[in-house]
């Protein structure tokens, strides 16, 4: 078989010009959320000390929390800060933000890749049986599935999750997270009910969308030329309809890791996890702003990482996007 | 497929009604509280049962509906108002600095989850139902400008926009007469299916706080009450969950029948 | 030898009937064509044939390949026999292979469903088939992907894939129609070759009868899903028993009698003309290169001249008909209509706008599905700044429709309620409602078959004698240009190369370019003179 040599240089040149669109996203981002965050009423520095506190005693925490200087001069170092690792201090509890993240992160970043991976091992499958049976009994069950999956609230579902699997039979704690200290298998298990609560309802709608990715292709013209070479019907989807039917599909998995990563901040509450979704609630409520704005950074961070991602799988899929710039 | 249609009108149907009668009536008055009758199953009385504050359930699922569907009917408004003509504006000047501008910036607002601007919001301006629609609003703009663009962009290829354009009519107003009522169908069938995710969201907000704030009544607050007490009064987490899969499914269920019967062959997003 | 005998061949599709006792024969080494207008049947023939017919198909008869019938052979064992036995070629070389993989890969495809070899061994057969098809591997490596390889080298790539297995029967549905001339003569030349050197039976489906006389060596004519006439080309030509048959070729080589045109009179003048495009930037920081689509073009359009426009896809033509209608800007030149520029600053100038109307090619997209033919055609009111009314209006339209053949009663239909003939009357409708002094006709006959065709061209000599039609004509068919223009004009890479009378033009070329062009265009024989020698000898 003649291998595929992707052009190196186009591939190249095609990720720079990603890349740079990336870092303007991330620029662009980041000042919206500062400007957001700026508005808000009131003084970090005076809602902490209480309504009592001496102007000079708020005067010395502004400085301490660098809140005396210009705003463009605030946005330039938090920026230059996250850049090197560095979110600042938390308003509340005078630790450095990005402990604070970092401890939350392990949770949350593995239970959207878990979930994630539950999602597309489910939906592809689905997909997949359900056009290659197109009409028939076998598609639409998969469609009526998939139809019930998208209307469930995944909170619910988490709830019923807990009743069934936790209360009433017991395979599984109702909330809290067992920590990764007590080994991979503990972390999985207790992030196990989360997340096939995250990813059912996401896995019924990337079923939907590779059975219509599929039907689509199924109605091109190469795919008439692979049957007139000798290829069965079921070998044509295969070979020629599948890597033709991932590039819509990639989009969707791409969309739903946001998805996956912001949903988790709910399925969260449910399970009394520790992960950002529980930080940034603390947060607000604390008026820790400074937390606050981090969190929404990373999250926005990670799905702006995520679609870059996927424009470079676009590229190793379709060679016509490499040669385009 | 007449069936998924008359199925999902039927649904839809049955929850705006319900949401309609609450403003003249409902069988108790839903914020009524009445301790004695705390925590009923579903019986003669209290057809649904009652919560934790013996509250009728029936009664508060049939105002939460307004709840529900006056976020979304907000939000899909406010994305369809501001995202067709973006999308339509961009794709009249397609490849010019405003269509790449109008691109990137719909871009912009899909990295930031309706969630994530609920928080920033609440963050900013405290609490309440507003921030929902604001927050599902936003996303939504992205969701439309991109559909209306896509379709936009291939009916500005056919020849009917050519001799349009040949006949002296202005971009504005090829958009207007040629290019809108040909992508109709497809934003009406993409509006259901925003509605329905709307009503999703809205409930996946209130439930962790972010939405309806009390004593406004709605299904996303309703469960996170029944939380607590699931293993006690499962029916306070069964009734307003079936209340919401009944809804976004009976719009899906139409939006999906409108399509088979508007035409088949419209592109829509499921995101 | 008989390889493939199709034997009271019916088909009906969901009940629908769209065969009916379809018979032909193709022997070893014979070029068969079906040859018929769209809706006859002749591709359902072919599908049928590779037992790729779509769902809900009824089939009755035999298809005998060699002593097998191929209609009771089971789906598993077809697959062993198409690509093997049978291969096919496709219309469309655009879109018939699968973009994400090499060409390499894909004829070696077709080798290694059929035989169990290395991927190595595979690999070397697929070179030497591409180099076979006119592909050679230090020009076309196999790394190659469709989408870096023009129409006429990807359709080169297909049949690659079709003969790689040397099969007894290549089946070609339309294989040039969607090519230029000039390709298409080389395409024609390379099946001919194959068919003699592999020894393969040919069974063509094309619906130009020029491409059938020059190729085959039996011509089959069906009509509405039933074969009409099947002959030895000789034979078919020089006696044609069906009216059909008659009508169809007569179609083909129908000649308009255009009016003499008026006393000159410029009234288009282009002069100069030049519009480059920006195109995507070579290198990440290098400055984006700029393509040159028409290249100082000048030419004037006499009133009541009618012109011709011809050259291949990509020549420029396309772009310079934008320009002519203001609906772009050019980057140097001049293009006015009786003295006034087409296009002032950077808008359309209205003024010459309103004299000036367009016809399209496809009968298909040229309307808003949504609205009835009276607001359709009235759409270039929107440039008078004095539209008539009310029964000024309804006058108008009635008498627009009137003079393309429809009835006024038409005008509250809907587009999708008429053929594509109708509807190309309706076009023609639309461009004449305001009277324009020039009407562009953009390949406006292109997309219809030939017996439609030649009533438009009809249409079109009935107008200027009615009306002292100004038009310009552009087309990529050489024929029906040299039967409806008093003169033309020959595009190559965005330059007029020729410009002349028609006739002396197409009888004696000057310029080398022009020459290749005509002699590239399959020529139906002079049926009037084949008769006579046949009938002396």
């Amino acid at each position: 078989m003649a291998r595929t040599r992707p052009n190196l240089c186009a591939m190249l040149r095609y990720s720079l010009k990603r890349l740079l669109s990336l870092f303007i996203s991330l620029a662009i981002a980041s000042l919206v959320i500062f400007v957001v965050i700026e508005v808000a009423p009131g003084d970090p520095a005076s809602f902490m000390l209480g309504l009592n506190a001496q102007p000079e005693t708020v005067a010395a925490l502004r400085a301490e929390l660098g809140l005396d200087v210009p705003k463009w001069q605030r946005y330039l170092s938090w920026v230059g800060g996250m850049a090197s690792g560095d979110f600042g201090m938390s308003y509340t509890y005078r630790t450095p933000v990005t402990e604070m993240i970092a401890a939350r992160l392990w949770v949350s970043l593995p239970l959207a890749l878990y979930a994630l991976t539950l999602s597309t091992l489910i939906a592809f499958p689905a997909g997949i049986f359900a056009a290659s049976r197109r009409g028939q009994a076998g598609d639409i069950g998969v469609m009526g599935a998939t139809q019930l999956g998208i209307a469930i609230p995944n909170f619910w579902f988490a709830m019923m999750l807990v009743l069934v699997f936790a209360i009433n039979l017991r395979w599984f704690s109702a909330g809290g997270f067992a920590g990764w200290d007590k080994g991979l298998w503990a972390g999985l298990h207790s992030l196990t009910l989360p997340a096939i609560s995250l990813a059912l309802p996401q896995a019924a709608i990337l079923a939907r969308v590779m059975r219509s990715a599929l039907l689509d292709v199924l109605g091109e013209d190469y795919m008439r030329t692979a049957r007139a070479k000798g290829l069965s019907a079921r070998q044509t989807l295969w070979r020629h309809g599948l890597r033709n039917a991932l590039i819509p599909v990639l989009t969707i998995i791409g969309l739903q890791f946001s998805f996956l990563l912001a949903g988790g901040i709910i399925i969260e509450q449910v399970f009394y996890l520790p992960g950002l979704g529980r930080l940034v609630f603390q947060s607000i409520s604390a008026r820790d702003l400074i937390v606050v704005e981090s969190v929404v950074m990373l999250l926005v961070f990670a799905v702006i990482v995520v679609n870059f991602a996927v424009d470079l799988a676009y590229a190793a899929v379709d060679p016509r996007l490499r040669s385009r710039t | 497929m007449k069936r998924n249609l008359i199925i999902g009108a039927a649904l839809s149907a049955i929850v705006v009604l319900a949401a309609a009668m609450s403003f003249v009536w409902t069988p108790f008055d839903h914020a009524a509280l009445n301790i004695p009758a705390k925590l009923q199953t579903p019986g003669a009385t209290h057809l649904l049962g009652t919560d934790h504050f013996g509250r009728d359930i029936l009664s508060m699922v049939m105002v939460g509906a307004r709840t529900s569907i006056a976020v979304a009917l907000v939000a899909v408004s406010i994305g369809m108002g501001l995202g067709v003509p973006l999308g339509l504006w961009a794709a009249a000047r397609k490849g010019s600095l405003l269509d790449e501008l109008i691109m990137r910036g719909n871009d912009l607002i899909f990295a930031f989850p309706a969630i994530v601007i609920a928080i920033l919001i609440t963050a900013v301006f405290g609490a309440g139902a507003v921030n929902a629609i604001i927050a599902i609003g936003i996303f939504n703009v992205p969701v439309f400008a991109r559909i209306t663009r896509g379709a936009a962009l291939s009916l500005w290829e056919r020849e009917f926009i050519m001799a349009a354009r040949v006949a002296g009519k202005s971009a504005m107003r090829i958009s207007a007469e040629h290019i809108l009522p040909n992508v109709m169908n497809l934003l009406i069938v993409q509006g259901t299916i925003q509605f329905s995710l709307g009503i999703l969201a809205e409930a996946g907000l209130s439930y962790v706080g972010l939405g309806a704030q009390p004593p406004t009544p709605s299904w996303g607050r309703m469960l996170a009450d029944a939380q607590t007490l699931v293993s006690i009064a499962p029916h306070m987490a069964l009734i307003p969950g079936c209340a919401i899969i009944v809804t976004v499914l009976g719009l899906n269920l139409l939006g999906d029948g409108l399509r088979d019967y508007l035409d088949p062959r419209l592109r829509v997003a499921r995101v | 030898m008989t390889l493939l005998d199709i034997q009271t061949l019916s088909l009906a599709i969901h009940g629908f009937p769209v065969l009916q006792d379809v018979s032909l024969s193709v022997t070893k080494g014979e070029i068969v064509a079906i040859t018929g207008e769209s809706g006859s049947g002749k591709s359902m023939t072919a599908m049928a044939v590779m037992g790729l017919l779509p769902k809900g198909a009824r089939t009755t008869g035999r298809i005998m390949l060699g002593d097998r019938d191929l209609l009771a052979t089971s789906e598993r064992a077809m697959c062993g026999i198409r690509g093997n036995d049978i291969g096919m070629v496709f219309q469309e070389p655009m879109t018939a292979l699968n973009p994400v993989q090499t060409i390499g890969a894909q004829v070696a495809e077709t080798i290694l469903i059929h035989d169990r070899t290395t991927a190595a061994k595979a690999e070397d057969q697929a070179r030497d088939m591409l180099a076979r098809v006119g592909l050679p591997t230090d020009r076309f490596p196999l790394s190659r992907y469709p989408h870096e390889l023009s129409g006429g080298q990807r359709q080169r790539v297909v049949i690659a894939m079709a003969i790689a297995r040397h099969p007894r029967l290549l089946i070609a549905d339309e294989p040039t129609t969607a090519l230029d001339v000039t390709t298409q003569a080389q395409i024609l030349d390379l099946l001919r070759d194959l068919a003699r050197d592999f020894d393969m039976g040919l069974l063509m489906i094309t619906h130009d009868l020029a491409v059938v006389a020059d190729m085959a060596d039996r011509i089959v004519v069906m009509q509405n899903g039933g074969i009409v006439e099947q002959a030895p080309t000789g034979a078919l030509l020089t006696g044609m028993q069906h009216p059909y048959t008659r009508m169809l070729f007569a179609a083909s080589s129908h000649r308009v009698n255009l009016p003499p045109a008026p006393a000159p009179e410029p009234l288009l003048e282009v002069s100069h003309v030049s519009r480059d495009y920006r195109l995507p930037r070579s290198r990440v920081f290098g400055a984006p290169g700029t393509f040159r689509a028409v290249d100082d073009v000048s030419f004037t359009l006499q009133r009541g001249e009618r012109l011709g426009l011809v050259g291949e896809s990509g020549c420029g033509k396309s772009t310079l008909t934008r320009a002519i209608l203001g609906l772009e800007p050019v980057q140097e030149g001049s293009i006015t209509l009786g003295g006034d520029p087409v296009f002032s600053g950077t808008r359309p100038n209205l003024a010459v706008r309103r004299r000036m109307q367009v016809v399209f090619q496809d009968p298909f997209g040229s309307f808003n599905p949504r609205h009835r033919v009276e607001r359709l055609i009235t759409e270039p009111f929107h440039l008078l700044t004095d539209p008539p009314r009310k029964s000024a209006r309804r006058d108008a339209i009635a008498e627009a429709l009137r003079a393309v053949g429809l009835s006024p009663d038409d005008a509250h239909k809907y587009i999708h309620e008429f053929s594509g003939g109708q509807r190309q009357r309706i076009a023609i409708a639309r461009a004449l409602i305001i009277r324009p002094d020039l009407i562009v006709l953009d390949e406006a006959v292109s997309a219809l078959d030939v017996s439609v065709r030649a009533q438009i061209l009809d249409l079109l000599a009935d107008l200027c004698r009615e009306y002292d039609l100004t038009y310009l004509f552009i087309s990529h068919d050489l024929s029906v240009v040299r039967s409806v223009t008093d003169r033309v004009l020959v595009m190559r890479d965005g330059k007029i190369v020729e410009d002349g009378p028609t006739e002396t033009v197409f009888s004696a070329p000057r310029h080398p370019y022009t020459k290749t062009l005509i002699d590239a265009v399959p020529q139906l024989p002079d049926l009037a003179a084949l008769r006579r020698s046949d009938t002396h000898a």
